[in-house]
């Protein structure tokens, strides 16, 4: 307990805070009050809270906000059984040192994760300042107990500010099992609240990644090569340094995790006079064999004859190809979705300042400071304490800025002009370069027996794995997160004979987790394909769900939703109601679309999601992220795809690839299930039914079975 | 270069840039207001989106020797933390933004509609805020806000603006 001092040196969060855009604070002098040692006990007892003497309370958020309201989440678990009220304190972001463990959103993971340590953290650092409190009045401890931000003495009334005892409480070995509050005695958590930090967002004074200025910083923007992988053969700057403000065009490289790539970049004093030599700088590449091996249709094609063979079998109950082989009917499809890009709002950015002395300081919109701090320190090979992030907001993320190749460019020029370097991608580069939500495909067998009963399922799942690619795991086994994902254990139906297997299909196409990752490819093969079983057998798609259903979670989410979304009422002529469920990230989702015929298409008129995430922190928060997941699941299963011909991005901008649009929008419901179960994800889980239930309504509707994304809602094509 | 006068929210500021560069960047980088977004740079997706004498206008793709001596506004100029309009305040009582990248553009969008019609139809709402992306997807609270907005605010804020 020795060091607890060196913590608050080691703190280093003040431009943090004000990047947040919620702290004006100062350089403060604060008083570390919870350290448990610079040891990775830090999910134990952890460093989240800090009191300056004046009594000013500061809550690290270990988890970036790119959107999904984790900067009011996590503190709100701290703040609960810390007894403070959210705007008595101040929320500052991590910086990815260890001290602050997992610091990455992603997999919906923040609250899930979270639940009980940062609870502790509150509980542990309330219980020394009630100690400290009792001492200082030599009363028992009993006789006091603490409520917004002050300890009271219950006999006498008197309290205690927690700055007046902050010191003394900082001394006390830190309690390992602090007494947690039972949920019924929560005050903040599973509370509607506004978020304290809209009106920022609303008035301009949000900070973001792209917002953030340093001194002597120089602007940067890439030529990345439209084939993403050639070499550069020659560059021709003669036009381009002739653009004031132009300082440089050099020969740079984009670090992927499977690939690095050559690219070029422009150094200028302002943005735009980067962003005009762009358009005359001319670059001749070397693209070798890109352009015949880097498209999507040969993908495809490799994948649909992995289709006609065995995968590598990820699980099995009962005898698959017994049973399949005894069933009545039987049923064979293939199911396809695309390749997927982020587009975060936000385009891709980051500052780098690399300095000579082998120190480095970034300033970044990133979902992770502790993997960026991980691949920083192995691309500039210097150690991780001599590199200091700056979190700044997200303007969206959903995946993509986990993925650090635009912090790493931005590292590598900085070294090269020794200044910092402020660079940002154009939404070409975002929506051509990738890396991509991987395109996949599912080969699927079921048979029903003479009675209509599922016997036999197979979900058999193909293509590029974010395991194989980006992490390099050896392929010669599964992909245990597909498997493991789809798994009879994780989906809960009963069939008797129920097979997962995976065939690895690879491709350069950079690809990465995108907003649920493969429970939005596979949701969709899993569901739809499940109708159509279920069709066969002439059954109703809700009751022969809970008839292979007997996990009470997953009964009670789809019997909510048979009666919010009026399942079974009579629809007028020409409509069609589709539904869905899926777990994915602890959490149950399911959805019911209703399309009505329109022209030779459909239009899509309402939607109602039910999720069962457990313990939650912010109803509304909840519902935000469910809405977002219906538009992002539609968008998925409607508009174009990423696609790649002749070894480039088909598409380069919002005119080409199209998202869901404001007049687009259906009629929405959100129906939370107040189950009181472990905490599961938010962020994610309201995605993967979306495109399923869509295409199981548009075939109520019409009779027509959609099976590859995206399909075209005026056509059906 | 000769040096563009620009008036951004009721200041003059004298710069020294290309007549060429958009507004967009001469308000992000020159005149340091942040909170007007760089979303695509084609006009297509509406996170730029200031007041150009009023009237909701795409400053990405806008070169500042079009705008000079007209009256610019941002979101900054809109209305403060402390001093909200009430297309702001609408925003903030409907919790709208999730990032909040794209909400600058989008409430933008929005006083500027509700000052030409104080009680938009759902299609004038769909016909102003389409040309508006949100990725998180915010477009159902969008519309409440909108709504809000118009139903909740004395005609005289609403359309005078501020």
């Amino acid at each position: 307990m020795s060091n607890r001092r060196d913590f608050i040196k080691t703190l280093g969060l003040s431009s943090a805070g004000l990047m947040m855009g919620l702290s004006a604070s100062s350089k403060p002098t604060v008083i570390h009050l919870n350290g448990a040692g610079p040891s990775a006990l830090a999910l134990e007892i952890n460093p989240f809270i800090v009191i300056e003497p004046n009594g000013k309370i500061i809550l690290i958020n270990p988890r970036p906000d790119m959107g999904q309201g984790s900067t009011q989440a996590v503190p709100s678990l701290l703040a609960e059984e810390l007894e403070v009220r959210l705007d008595q304190v101040t929320i500052w972001q991590s910086d990815g040192k260890g001290k602050y463990g997992d610091q990455t959103s992603g997999g919906s993971s923040s609250v899930r994760a979270l639940w009980k340590p940062i609870r502790q953290a509150g509980a542990a650092a309330r219980e020394m300042l009630v100690k400290a409190a009792a001492q200082r009045w030599s009363v028992p401890e009993s006789e006091c107990y603490a409520k917004e931000a002050k300890v009271f003495h219950r006999p006498s009334g008197k309290s205690l500010t927690y700055g007046e005892v902050a010191d003394e409480a900082s001394k006390f070995e830190v309690p390992k099992n602090p007494a947690l509050k039972e949920a019924k005695d929560f005050k903040i958590v599973g509370k509607y609240a506004p978020r304290l930090d809209v009106p920022a967002r609303v008035t301009g004074k949000a900070v973001f990644g792209i917002d953030v200025e340093v001194p002597g910083m120089v602007y940067a923007v890439m030529i990345h090569n439209p084939h993403i992988f050639g070499k550069v053969v020659s560059i021709d700057d003669t036009e381009a340094l002739k653009i004031k403000g132009v300082q440089k065009v050099l020969k740079c490289e984009r670090p992927m995790p499977h690939r690095t790539a050559e690219a070029v970049a422009i150094i200028a004093d302002n943005y735009w006079a980067a962003l005009s030599a762009k358009k005359v700088v001319k670059v001749q590449w070397d693209n070798g064999t890109v352009p015949h091996t880097l498209t999507t249709d040969a993908y495809f094609k490799k994948c649909a004859e992995a289709a006609t063979k065995e995968g590598l079998k990820g699980e099995e109950s009962g005898d698959f190809a017994a049973a399949f082989a005894g069933a009545a009917k039987k049923l064979e499809a293939l199911y396809e979705t695309p390749f997927l890009a982020h587009a975060p709002m936000e385009p891709e950015n980051a500052i780098a300042h690399v300095k000579e002395d082998g120190t480095a300081e970034v300033w970044a919109p990133i979902q992770g400071p502790d993997w960026a701090l991980r691949d920083l320190a192995g691309y500039l090979k210097i150690k991780p304490e001599q590199i200091k992030i700056n979190v700044a907001l997200l303007g969206g993320a959903f995946g993509r800025k986990a993925y650090h190749d635009f912090l790493l460019e931005a590292c590598f020029l900085s070294k090269e002009v020794k200044k910092p370097v402020k660079l940002v991608w154009t939404r070409e580069d975002d929506i051509t370069q990738g890396p991509y939500r991987p395109g996949m495909m599912a080969r699927m067998q079921g048979g029903v027996d003479e009675k209509g009963n599922i016997v036999a399922y197979h979900h058999h799942p193909i293509g590029e794995s974010i395991q194989f690619q980006v992490f390099k795991a050896p392929n010669d086994k599964p992909d245990d997160w597909i498997c493991g994902e789809l798994s009879q254990k994780e989906q809960k139906y009963t069939i008797p004979a129920f097979k997962v297997s995976f065939t690895h299909v690879d491709t350069e196409i950079p690809i990465v987790w995108w907003r649920s990752v493969y429970a939005s490819n596979f949701g969709f093969s899993q569901e739809g394909f499940l109708d159509e079983l279920i069709h066969s057998a002439g059954k109703d798609p809700l009751k022969a769900r809970l008839e292979i259903m007997t996990d009470e979670r997953f009964k009670k989410v789809l019997e909510t939703l048979g009666e919010k979304a009026k399942w079974g009422e009579k629809l007028p002529a020409g409509h069609g109601k589709g539904i869905a469920v899926f777990k994915s990230f602890g959490s149950i989702s399911a959805c019911c679309i209703t399309v009505a015929k329109h022209g030779a298409g459909v239009k899509v008129e309402k939607v109602v999601s039910v999720i069962d995430c457990g313990h939650y922190v912010n109803p509304d928060n909840v519902k935000a992220q469910t809405e977002g997941n219906i538009v992002m699941g539609i968008t998925a299963a409607v508009k174009k795809g990423v696609t790649f011909t002749h070894g480039q991005a088909d598409h380069t901008n919002f005119h080409q690839y199209h998202v869901m649009r404001f007049n687009e929008m259906p009629a929405v419901e959100i129906h939370i299930i107040e189950s009181g179960a472990e905490p599961g994800g938010v962020g994610e889980p309201g995605l993967p039914p979306i495109a399923p239930a869509l295409a199981n309504a548009v075939f109520a509707a019409t009779g027509k079975r959609i099976r590859k994304l995206p399909f075209d809602l005026n056509t059906l094509a | 270069m000769a040096a563009i006068s620009l008036n951004v929210n009721g200041k003059n500021f004298s710069l020294d840039i290309d007549p060429k560069m958009p507004l967009l960047w001469a308000i992000r980088d020159f005149v340091g207001l942040k909170g007007t977004k760089f979303g695509c740079g084609i006009a297509q997706c509406g996170a730029c989106t200031v007041h150009l004498e009023g009237k909701p206008t795409r400053s990405c793709v806008l070169p500042v020797q079009a705008v000079i001596g007209k009256k610019i506004t941002t979101i900054e100029g809109l209305g403060t933390e402390e001093n909200l309009h009430p297309v702001q305040q609408a925003w903030i009582e409907e919790q709208v933004p999730q990032c909040g990248y794209c909400q600058s553009g989008q409430i933008m969008a929005a006083s500027a509609l509700l000052k030409e019609k104080a009680n938009p139809t759902d299609a004038d709402i769909d016909s102003a805020m389409r040309g508006h992306i949100c990725r998180c997807g915010t477009y159902d609270r969008i519309r409440k806000a909108i709504k809000r907005a118009a139903k909740d605010t004395p005609k005289a804020d609403v359309t005078g603006g501020k």
